[in-house]
């Protein structure tokens, strides 16, 4: 009886360990007839390439290792940013999506078809070689919001110059712990004795304050580099000081946000159209404000239809990032998957190295939206 | 005494099928490559994805180029027709694994022989077909003549994956200028980004700008700097491994050049055969058993010269009648004041 049940199992674990070891031995041999080496030494090797933006401190004489956490770090930093700002339009949308208003409504539906039918790579392209393009050269360039440069090799804005910042960074830090007991406190507060106290505006004042304070008493102090014009040859152009943001970035980013807002707008409508609505009736005929109603009747059951599908955009935006390399953007896949994989030649290492990058990002992403998909589900008592 | 005779049979039997089977084989035991390419018949070359006078496809998908021509001439070498290639569009980045995981056979895609990719990787360089270095392009209006012009804060536009990006920060640390290195997977959008001003400078092997120039909205509005910055040795690729399908590769090169050197070409080749010179007809068959060491006929080289001509009429045909670069320089032979020289084929 024991056998039947676990022979199904065994076989299978028996035929991938088959398939695997075929495919290891396969690689080995071949790697044998010519003259391949198997290793991750490379690593600390000196990558002897630059790369053309960076969150760390990098150039060409730090290692290979190096080099992938640069890309790491900006294919991280671009998926941070896309997952973001693709929320917050796609809630915008979605909701704009249900407006009463006839207008409102169809820019929001004209806006989904159009974005999610187009293939993402053209649409890439379309901002980067298009619509960025259009943009002028750093000579031509006219200020906006008072010191910043949008031009076509990019976005120049003011660089903030702290002193003490370790200071304010721990002051902030702080003020969210504060924030967030205080919120405990609060709601407890109202659960035993009906009180209600003005949450909203407190939290901001603890959060806006506590870290203001420090520029008076803990010798914190801000200023900021502007980016000034510099001629480099009769019809170049560059900008010195300030905050460089290269144009690829811009543009994988407003492309990936544009794409996967679509998709998170039909969550959105989705979830806010699958609750019934008499809900919305019972919570308002209780004499609960129409904001209290969203906020306590209608959200947290919408979210649960929410949350899922959308855990899957997150994770389609951060592996669709890996697109940045047709636009020179310096992720993941174009340093380490690219360049450095040229230059060592490594490619199993490389490749095997780069896919259990992504596995572990999409899993933490993944474990991390379960995480918060269990704290608001429904609770069965 | 019947019995005898059949047994006799049968033994003469064996023997000549014996016989039959290694004279067949005898190529092919000796290289797997060629054994393959005969069975397949069409030589798997990898290519550029689209190089002007190296490797560049027409709107029909005809392939032409020197680099192009090295297939071609295999072609015709080991399986009699130089348009039994099948060609393969390659980036920098694809094109090595695509030859060590057995995709193509032949990589000529204007790769730089290096000591780590020689040794490194699982790759053989067999020759050189083009001697070339790196150099940059400028837009004419910046009023740059030359690289000690450039500035900090200039940025450069590249391939991923060449010697370029490695190259190019040698150059730029040498002279301590600081740059903005801005790298794309594929030619096309280098050019693309350069020509609508998100660089200020376009770096890659000179051969190269020279062909990209004429991709640009105006190429009068460009020029390729003076100074060269690296050495690039462009030459075809093998897989390390397979000795007789290297040499098959290497001496297909050599003949085209060495052909140029004693005045063979695609028109009289076959009035050479006459030549009172013995070099001259070991090149063109008429004289030794040139190609029994890699199991091919004697044919090979004369098939070479005359469906593809000799290195002289590729490099007119594909890179000097096409304005890329109507002068020579190095590419020239070591006869005529270049640096073309290979071993004799004798």
């Amino acid at each position: 009886m024991k056998l039947k049940k676990f022979l199904p199992q065994l076989l299978t674990l028996l035929f991938i360990v088959l398939v695997f070891g075929f495919f290891t031995m396969n690689a080995q041999e071949n790697m044998d007839t010519r003259g391949i080496e198997f290793g991750f030494g490379f690593l600390t090797q000196e990558a002897s390439f630059d790369i053309q933006f960076s969150l760390i401190d990098y150039d060409g004489s730090h290692s290979y290792a190096r080099a992938y956490l640069v890309g790491l770090l900006n294919t991280l930093l671009v998926a941070f940013i896309g997952i973001i700002l693709a929320t917050i339009l796609g809630i915008i949308v979605g909701v704009a999506r249900l407006s009463p208003n006839y207008l409102i409504r169809k820019t929001s539906s004209f806006y989904i078809e159009f974005f999610r039918n187009v293939p993402l790579l053209l649409q890439i392209f379309f901002w980067y070689f298009a619509a960025l393009r259009a943009l002028p050269m750093p000579q031509d360039a006219t200020m906006i919001l008072g010191s910043s440069f949008m031009t076509i090799k990019g976005l120049y804005t003011p660089a903030p110059i702290w002193t003490n910042f370790d200071v304010f960074l721990t002051t902030l830090v702080v003020a969210l712990f504060l924030v967030f007991f205080f919120v405990k406190f609060a709601k407890k507060k109202q659960e035993q004795e009906g009180k209600q106290l003005p949450v909203l505006i407190i939290s901001l004042l603890i959060f806006i304050g506590l870290p203001l304070l420090t520029f008076l008493v803990g010798g914190v102090d801000l200023s900021f580099s502007f980016p000034e014009l510099r001629k480099m040859s009769q019809s170049s152009y560059t900008f010195d000081g300030g905050m460089g943001i290269p144009p690829e970035l811009i543009a994988l980013t407003l492309a990936l946000t544009l794409y996967t807002a679509t998709f998170i707008a039909e969550n959105v409508r989705a979830g806010i159209q699958g609750i019934g609505k008499g809900q919305k009736e019972a919570a308002a005929s209780i004499g609960l404000t129409p904001s209290q109603v969203l906020k306590l009747v209608i959200m947290p059951q919408a979210l649960r239809i929410i949350i899922p599908p959308t855990t899957n955009q997150y994770l389609n935006l951060t592996k669709n990032s890996s697109l940045a390399a047709a636009i020179a953007y310096p992720d993941l896949v174009l340093v380490f998957a690219g360049t450095a994989m040229m230059q060592t030649g490594k490619a199993i290492e490389i490749v095997g190295i780069t896919m259990a990058t992504y596995l572990t990002i999409s899993i933490a992403i993944s474990l991390l939206m379960n995480w918060y998909n269990q704290r608001i589900a429904i609770k069965e008592k | 005494m019947f019995k005898y005779v059949k047994q006799l049979t049968s033994l003469v039997a064996v023997f000549a099928v014996l016989v039959a089977f290694s004279t067949e084989t005898m190529a092919a035991k000796k290289s797997k490559t060629l054994k393959n390419t005969q069975k397949k018949g069409f030589v798997r070359c990898g290519v550029s994805q689209g190089l002007p006078g190296f490797s560049n496809a027409d709107a029909a998908g005809n392939w032409t180029g020197v680099d192009v021509d090295v297939c071609r001439a295999v072609a015709a070498a080991v399986l009699g027709d130089a348009n039994k290639v099948k060609f393969t569009p390659l980036s920098a980045k694809e094109r090595f694994t695509a030859l060590t995981s057995g995709e193509i056979d032949i990589l000529s895609r204007n790769t730089t022989w290096t000591l780590s990719r020689d040794a490194d990787i699982g790759l053989t360089f067999v020759g050189v077909n083009f001697y070339d270095g790196q150099g940059f392009m400028v837009r004419k209006d910046s009023g740059i003549t030359s690289t000690s012009q450039f500035k900090n804060g200039i940025s450069a536009c590249t391939n991923i994956g060449t010697t370029t990006e490695l190259n190019m920060r040698d150059f730029f640390n040498s002279k301590g200028i600081s740059y903005e290195p801005v790298a794309f997977e594929k030619a096309d959008e280098v050019v693309a980004a350069y020509d609508s001003g998100r660089c200020d400078t376009y770096t890659t092997d000179k051969s190269g700008l020279a062909a990209q120039r004429t991709k640009m909205t105006n190429p009068d509005d460009h020029i390729v700097l003076p100074e060269t910055i690296s050495k690039e040795p462009l030459g075809p690729v093998v897989r390390q491994g397979d000795a007789v399908w290297e040499d098959i590769v290497r001496w297909s090169l050599n003949v085209m050049i060495e052909a140029e050197e004693y005045g063979i070409t695609s028109s009289n080749a076959d009035m050479m055969k006459t030549s009172d010179n013995p070099q001259i007809k070991r090149l063109v068959g008429s004289e030794g058993e040139m190609g029994a060491a890699f199991g091919l006929d004697n044919d090979w080289s004369l098939r070479i010269i005359k469906q593809v001509g000799n290195y002289g009429e590729s490099y007119k045909r594909n890179i000097a009648d096409t304005g890329i670069l109507p002068d020579r320089g190095p590419n020239q032979l070591w006869t005529k004041g270049g640096i073309l020289y290979v071993p004799p084929a004798r």
